[in-house]
């Protein structure tokens, strides 16, 4: 006869009503870290799509991600006819305001050379940009779909491809669109002082950047001496793939990670202290019944177990709620819910710690409780 | 004087018990001597602050005398000090009670609350099932076995209340106030139970009561006074 689960089986609904409550506030803690974990998987993907082993930069920048960077086009040439260098391809990234369908899109915008290393991955539905104008591949996430068009500084693009999961680490939406299309966008939306000396011919340095080159390299080639070379030329500066991944972690990642870890840790605070709280208004609830038992005979084992495993119980159950919810919600979520099943059960470790912690109270209670009080008088 | 041929069940010699100290003292029971034997049904009367609860608590081993010995069932448990470490067990061995309110368990129905206290103290989940159902059928609420306590009526639940504190067979059933909540009628039965069972189990029943409707149901009367018995040992009935 189990004391635990007959006394929760007795108040049901109070029991699954606080379960209820608890759930809501594990899934918002599996939501925050299902946020980070997809931030983390969106910058990251955005730094792999090109495929590249070098980025080749602006120097003194931690462009193009974490920093803007800015280099002439032509450097591309000069990379490709590197020692070791099979492919480059320029690579541009800006964020633009479009309006769509009576909204106003916020759209990365990346440009790039067609059959040269930077352009869309797995394109899932539709087909890549074959012609050199007007036409892009976007992100499901925009909310367009291959046949749309939309304006983009002053010309109409027809969208012609999707693809998935692409994003930058502010949660914009990717847009593809040819590297010479970009430049022109890029120029278009330049502050008007900078329009006025390009209209003027006195510098056309607008439309001939770039914000980096991605190369690919042979198979056998060094790429830290590919890399040397690179940084000695002037204004240059090269990053292998693993050094674009960390400072992109690092940089940009980093305080997302900071913020989201305060909020876990509030959030796993006050689910403790919740937990806490229910778990000693349980037991005083109990106290006279816990009394009872006493009085009858019933050793402290039993008092402790009683308190115990309906804590477990408990934090169970609400955990199974938030996991559940959370599976059921995260796709309505503004940003990517990524769970890992790794990330749920160190939740359920540390709930399950929480709780045995939290009962602590109870239990102090309980085996504090006088017999005697269980008899009138 | 039949009765003092029988074993004494409940050995009490020179009890003292005093709460507090200095100007918050209070003495709740002084020097004082009881032997209650198998199968005596005895009332402890007072009137409120006499240390009735307070003596019926240390017979129940909750309450920690300040000086006295005290033996139960023929084992020596107190003697100015606890002589055993369980009081507990023992209580669940030796000692039944049944409370003014039933107190028993909301979220057991009426039978695992009596087999509950069977459980703990060892016996099989199918035998104390037996045991309860049996126990319920003899106080006449076996047709209420599977009802919660909630639904039970005063004189049902004081019946189940009955049956856990006998489950385990204990020699000392102490009762604190057992009919104030039951109408004279109920009141009634509960005591004729009470000293069946106490003939029937050779045990001994210690009842606080002010319900002077029952008193003819007693063989003795222990009347308190500021924590001492009048007259002896009581009238022998
Ligand atoms: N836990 C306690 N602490 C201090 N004084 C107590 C306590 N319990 C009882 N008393 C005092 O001891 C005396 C006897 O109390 P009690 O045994 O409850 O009497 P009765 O049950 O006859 O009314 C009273 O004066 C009461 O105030
Ligand atoms: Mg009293």
């Amino acid at each position: 006869m189990n004391l635990a689960y007959r006394d929760v089986r007795h108040n049901l609904f109070r029991f699954v009503l606080t379960c209820l409550g608890l759930g809501l506030l594990m899934s918002v803690v599996l939501a925050m870290i299902g946020i980070y974990n997809g931030l983390v998987a969106d910058a990251l993907n955005l730094v792999k799509a090109p495929q590249a082993d070098l980025w080749v930069v602006e120097s003194g920048t931690k462009g193009p991600f974490a920093e803007a960077s800015r280099i002439p086009e032509d450097t591309r040439e000069a990379v490709e006819r590197l020692h070791g260098v099979s492919e480059a391809g320029n690579i541009t990234y800006q964020t633009v305001e479009a309006p769509f369908a009576g909204k106003t899109l916020r759209l990365y915008v990346i440009g790039y050379e067609r059959d040269r290393p930077g352009g869309p991955g797995d394109v899932v539905e539709g087909r890549k940009i074959v012609q050199s104008h007007f036409e892009l591949v976007a992100d499901r996430d925009t909310g367009l779909i291959p046949g749309d068009t939309i304006r983009l500084g002053r010309n109409r693009f027809k969208v012609v491809g999707l693809v998935e999961d692409t994003m930058n680490s502010g949660g914009d939406p990717v847009v593809f669109v040819t590297l010479a299309d970009a430049q022109t966008l890029q120029s278009q939306l330049a502050p008007p002082a900078a329009r006025v000396q390009a209209a003027r011919g006195a510098s056309a340095e607008i439309a001939k950047t770039v914000a980096a080159v991605v190369a690919r390299l042979d198979a056998n080639a060094d790429i830290d001496a590919v890399a040397r070379t690179v940084r000695q030329w002037k204004h240059l500066s090269a990053m292998t793939q693993a050094d674009q991944e960390q400072l992109l972690i690092k940089s940009v990642v980093d305080r997302a990670r900071r913020q989201i870890g305060l909020f876990l840790g509030i959030l796993l605070t006050v689910s403790a202290v919740v937990i806490a709280l229910i778990i000693y208004t349980m037991t005083m609830e109990k106290l006279k019944q816990i009394a009872t038992l006493k009085l009858i005979g019933a050793p402290d084992r039993t008092i402790v177990g009683l308190i115990v495993q309906q804590a477990i119980a408990l934090g169970m159950v609400g955990w199974a709620f938030g996991l559940v919810l959370i599976t059921l919600t995260k796709d309505g979520f503004p940003r990517r819910v990524l769970l890992e099943p790794y990330n749920a059960a160190v939740l359920a470790g540390i709930i399950l710690v929480v709780c045995i912690a939290a009962s602590g109270l109870g239990v102090r209670a309980a085996l504090k409780v006088d017999p005697a009080t269980a008899i009138g008088g | 004087m039949s009765g003092q041929t029988r074993d004494a069940i409940v050995e009490i010699r020179g009890l003292s018990k005093h709460y507090g100290e200095g100007h918050t003292r209070v003495d709740a029971l002084r020097d004082l001597d009881l032997t209650v034997r198998a199968g005596e049904v005895v009332a402890l009367l007072g009137p409120s602050g006499s240390g009735k609860t307070t003596l019926l608590n240390i017979i129940g081993c909750i309450v920690e005398p300040t000086v006295g010995n005290i033996r139960l069932d023929g084992e020596e448990v107190y003697d100015n000090r606890w002589l055993r470490g369980d009081l507990r067990r023992l209580r669940l061995d030796k000692i039944g009670f049944i409370f003014q309110f039933h107190n028993l368990l909301p979220f057991l129905n009426a039978r695992d609350n009596v087999a509950v206290v069977l459980r703990l103290a060892g016996k099989s989940g199918p035998e104390a099932q037996r045991r309860a159902t049996e126990l319920l059928d003899y106080l006449e609420v076996g047709s209420r076995k599977d009802s919660m306590p909630a639904l039970l009526s005063g004189g049902e639940a004081q019946r189940v209340a009955i049956a856990r504190a006998l489950a385990n067979s204990p020699r000392i059933i102490l009762a604190d106030e057992p009919t104030a909540a039951l109408d004279s009628k109920r009141a009634g039965i509960v005591m004729d139970l009470l000293r069946k069972l106490a003939a029937e189990h050779d045990a001994c029943i210690i009842a606080v009561t002010h319900d002077e409707k029952i008193y003819d149901r007693f063989d003795r009367l222990f009347h308190l006074r500021d924590g001492r018995l009048d007259g002896a040992e009581g009238d022998q009935k």
